[in-house]
Order: structure tokens, then C-alpha cells, then sequence
């Protein structure tokens, strides 16, 4: 009962982080049909980014006290600001003049960029896993049976703060709206006055913050920061993203938890070694028997 | 009366397939000008060149005054161009509510938005029953109203019809003609691309004629109506 426990909490944490990166996946599928296999490694660099700036601080000693939450808070958004620009800086180069070009030709340059990344984090930050500075306190509570640190706890609430926030934001606000109609027929939206170039790049900027969300609890949770961090955790990410319904938001969190949940107690009950099986194993089944996904629609309404 | 929109040797091509080869015409502000002519002859072509929607291989398109040959679609839907595109292309997955709001995305002001939509529900009283519905779930008469009054919510001074009849009941069909037309009378110019040319040259002052990517023929609308070739081609003749 009480491993049980832990391996929920730690699903539950795998899953808050996989869920953020699904979204950036789902967002960019929604609105360009575009798998920008680079999304994981906006991660990774949204990582080293707030392991930067946390040993920059710490070098510094402002690290304590009231210094130590702004420091964090500076690091988060430090990790947002890059990763969302690095993220529209892709699009803009990468994507944008592709925009008419047959389908192929995006997907195989954003497997490009993604390797052009990888290579560049690897050559910044070395090809060994680095450190994340351990600042934030980690007490243990014990609730009833269920023994969870505080990271965890700021972990998984930082992740659903801010998926609560997107979800607002693409159901109510003008921008979200607009993203949605682009998303669904993009000559329509630019008949209505939306300009389109500029949604596509709103939507990588915010695909990109997420990331950037994700690489600043990843490296909080998992303790290090490496530059290939980004096509495990992306690849899983990318099948939470397709098991939930990929272009569906909420699909995406969905998708996200049970794929943590998966990771995490395919671990414990048949061994790490199995767990990428049960990962893309789901991945393969979702694809044969619901290609849609769980939330997703499974007929597009078209008339 | 001045001309609103001028068409100058308009030149439209589709991979390598000349789709409008040198088209002129013209309407002036107030006017309903209908667009006839057999399926492929360049009507839609012609529409979705002048909203920026398809590259001008060569010609010249003036709005008010202006070229807006190179502008992006967005563009030239805020200096007021509206398009009623063929197929109604409302945005199926959102509400009826929210389509009409995205027919304001230009318009800053909330309140502004919220009087047109009211504005538009009341020409429109079907649509008030279905606000809360996703546009997807509506008739295709239901459909075309939304995006008639999608287009409306910005006010166009201009506004490009695409079949707005297609596939309706022919009740269907009168009760949008209506509109249009009580919509011309508050103003708007109005280009109308149909196929039931009888409906367009009824409500129409003028009205071109397109074969082959060309105009075939320019004249009022009653005069169409009454040119034994035209009634033999596009009338059904009698």
C-alpha cells in the first residue's frame, strides 16, 4: 500500500511534466498539422536555462531567504521567456517557408532542427548529465499513508496552474479564440480579419512557454538537466499527446497523467527496463484501435 | 456614384492552369452586381483573387480607391471587404455565438461586438435560438445565416457572395434573398456569385457574365435576363 502510494505520487509527477510538453505537441499539431519533433528539445534548453540562472544566483550567494523564492521565480521565467522565443525563432525559420510546401517537407525539417539542437545543447553543455543546483527545499510530509516531498507537491501544482490558465485563455480570451479558428480553417480566419502568420507564431510562443514550464520542473524533479533529456521525455510526450487526442488540449493533460501513471508503475511492477515497452506499446494500440485518441473526435465535422 | 471596387486585367493562375485570363469589371458603391456563369468558369476564382486569398499573377485590383493586390487577406478584410466564401465555411467546432464574435476579431471594442451580434440575431432569428450550439450541429440554411452574418458583424462596405443558395430549399433560399437584399438597402454593395442566375438577376442591377476565365458578357441585369443566349445557357431557357 505504501509503495502503491509512492508510485502514484510519482506518476503523478512523471505526468505533470509530460502533460506540459503533450500540449506543445497538441497546440502546434492543432493549428499547423505539424509534428515539431524539435518540441522536446525546447525542453532541454528551457532546463538549462533555469539550472543557469539558478547557479548563476547561487555563485552569487542571494540564494536564501526571500532571495531564494525570487530566485526561483527568476529562473522559471527565465526558462519561459527562452524557450518561448527559441520556439517562434524555429517556426519563423524553420517552418514559416514551408508553409505550402507538401507535408513531408516540414515534418522532415523539424526532425532536423530537432538533431541541429540536440547538438547545439550537447556542444554548450557537454554530452554528461549536469547537476540541478538542489536549492529548493525538499521536507517529506506524511499524509495518512502517502509520503510526498514539498518539490513534488510545487511540482504538480505549477503544472496544473498552468494548464488551467491555457485553458482559459484558448477558450475565452480574443488570441485563444482566434487560435482556434485558424486551427479549424484557415481561410476562413483570415476572411474574419485574423492574421494568421501571427497566430501560428503566438501559438509556437506558447507551445514553447509550456516547454519552458516543463523544463524548469523537469530539472527540479529529476535532479539533473541533459541534452538529450528532450527526445526521451518528447517521445513520451509526443504518445501521451496522440493517446489523449493529439490537437485536443484537454486530451493532451489527460494523455499526459496516464502516461506518467504507466512510467511510473510499469517500473515498479514489471521493471524499468519494460517501461518503454508498456509506453510505446500503448502508442502502438492507440494507434490501431483509436487513432483518434480518447478525447479526440473521431469524425472532423466538415460540411 | 463611384466606383468601389475596380478590377483591372485580372490574371489568376493554379499550378500551370490559367484560371482568369485578363478580367475587367467594376461596381460602384451601393450596387448589386451578379457573377454568372457555368462551374469553372473563374466566379470563385475571381472572389478569391479580389479577398487576397489566391495569388494575382497580373492585373491590378483596386478597393476605395487603393490596390490591394498584394495585401494578405486579413488586411484586406479590415479596410472592409467581406467574403461569404462558397461552402459557408463557418467555423464548425465553435459555437454560433463564437463565430459571430470572430466576425468582430477586427473590431476592438466589446461592446461594439456585442451590439452587432444582437444587430445580426435579430435579421437572423434562428441563429438566437441556436447561440449556444457548435455551428456544426446547424442546417445548411442555419450554416449560410451564420456566415452571412459572421461576414456582417464587420460591416463591410463590400461584401462577396459565393453561392449562397447552394443546396438549400428553395424556401431557404428566399428567406436569404430577402435578407440580402434588405442588407443592400442599408448600404452595402454586394457582388453575388450564383448559380440560380433567375434569383441573382431578380435582385441584381448588373451583372457579368464569365466563360473560360473571361468576361463573356457585361450588361444590366435586365437585359441578361431577357438575352436569349443568356437565358438558354444560364436560365434553364424557356
Amino acid at each position: 500500500m505504501h509503495e502503491f502510494l509512492a508510485q502514484l505520487a510519482n506518476g503523478v509527477e512523471l505526468g505533470a511534466i509530460y502533460a506540459l510538453i503533450a500540449l506543445g505537441y497538441t497546440l502546434v499539431y492543432g493549428i499547423l498539422e505539424l509534428i515539431n519533433f524539435a518540441h522536446g528539445d525546447v525542453y532541454t534548453f528551457g532546463s538549462f536555462v533555469a539550472l543557469g540562472v539558478l547557479v548563476g544566483l547561487r555563485a552569487a550567494g542571494v540564494l536564501h531567504g526571500a532571495g531564494l523564492i525570487l530566485g526561483i521565480a527568476a529562473a522559471l521565467i527565465a526558462a519561459i521567456i527562452a524557450s518561448a522565443l527559441l520556439n517562434a525563432a524555429i517556426e519563423r525559420l524553420a517552418y514559416r517557408p514551408l508553409r505550402k510546401a507538401p507535408r513531408l517537407a516540414p515534418l522532415i525539417t523539424a526532425i532536423g532542427v530537432s538533431f541541429m539542437l540536440e547538438n547545439l545543447i550537447e556542444l554548450w553543455q557537454g554530452s554528461a548529465p549536469v547537476p540541478f543546483p538542489n536549492v529548493i527545499p525538499n521536507p517529506q510530509l506524511q499524509i495518512g499513508a502517502l509520503e510526498v516531498g514539498v518539490q513534488q507537491i510545487v511540482v504538480v501544482a505549477l503544472a496544473i496552474v498552468t494548464m488551467v490558465a491555457l485553458h482559459f485563455f484558448v477558450q475565452r480570451s480574443r488570441l485563444g479564440k482566434a487560435m482556434r479558428a485558424v486551427a479549424q480553417d484557415r481561410d476562413a480566419a483570415s476572411l474574419v480579419g485574423i492574421d494568421v502568420n501571427r497566430t501560428i507564431a503566438i501559438t509556437f510562443l506558447i507551445a514553447g512557454a509550456l516547454a519552458g514550464v516543463a523544463g524548469f520542473v523537469g530539472g527540479v524533479s529529476f535532479g539533473s538537466a541533459w541534452f538529450l533529456n528532450g527526445f526521451g521525455a518528447g517521445l513520451r510526450a509526443f504518445t501521451a499527446a496522440v493517446l489523449g487526442g493529439i490537437g485536443n488540449i484537454a486530451g493532451a493533460m489527460l494523455g499526459g497523467f496516464l502516461i506518467g501513471l504507466l512510467e511510473s508503475f510499469s517500473t515498479w511492477l514489471i521493471g524499468g527496463q519494460w517501461s518503454n515497452v508498456a509506453v510505446f506499446s500503448v502508442l502502438i494500440l492507440v494507434l490501431v484501435f483509436r487513432p483518434s485518441g480518447l478525447l479526440g473526435e473521431s469524425l472532423p465535422e466538415k460540411v | 456614384m463611384s466606383v468601389l471596387l475596380d478590377v483591372r486585367a485580372l490574371e489568376v493562375r493554379y499550378g500551370g492552369i490559367v484560371a482568369l485570363r485578363g478580367i475587367d469589371l467594376h461596381v460602384e458603391e451601393g450596387e448589386i452586381v451578379a457573377l454568372l456563369g457555368a462551374n469553372g468558369a473563374g466566379k470563385t476564382t475571381t472572389l478569391r483573387a479580389i479577398s487576397g486569398l489566391l495569388p494575382v499573377r497580373a492585373g491590378e485590383i483596386s478597393f476605395a480607391g487603393a490596390s490591394v493586390r498584394r495585401r494578405s487577406p486579413d488586411a484586406i478584410a479590415r479596410l472592409g471587404i467581406g467574403h461569404v466564401p462558397e461552402g459557408r465555411r463557418v467555423f464548425t467546432r465553435m459555437t454560433v455565438r463564437e463565430n459571430l464574435e470572430l466576425g468582430g476579431y477586427a473590431i476592438a471594442s466589446h461592446r461594439k461586438v456585442a451590439d452587432r451580434i444582437d444587430e445580426v440575431l435579430a435579421i437572423f432569428p434562428r441563429l438566437h435560438e441556436r447561440i449556444a450550439q457548435r455551428a456544426g450541429t446547424l442546417s445548411g440554411g442555419e450554416q449560410q445565416m451564420l456566415a452571412i452574418g459572421r461576414a456582417l458583424i464587420a460591416r463591410p462596405r463590400l461584401l462577396l457572395l459565393d453561392e449562397p443558395s447552394l443546396g438549400l430549399a428553395p424556401l431557404v433560399v428566399a428567406q436569404i434573398f430577402e435578407v440580402l437584399r434588405d442588407i443592400h438597402k442599408r448600404g452595402t454593395t454586394v457582388v453575388l456569385v450564383e448559380q440560380n442566375a433567375r434569383a441573382a438577376l431578380a435582385l441584381a442591377d448588373r451583372g457579368y457574365v464569365l466563360r473560360n476565365g473571361e468576361i463573356a458578357r457585361a450588361d444590366t441585369a435586365d437585359a441578361l435576363a431577357r438575352d436569349p443566349a443568356v437565358v438558354a445557357a444560364y436560365l434553364g431557357g424557356e
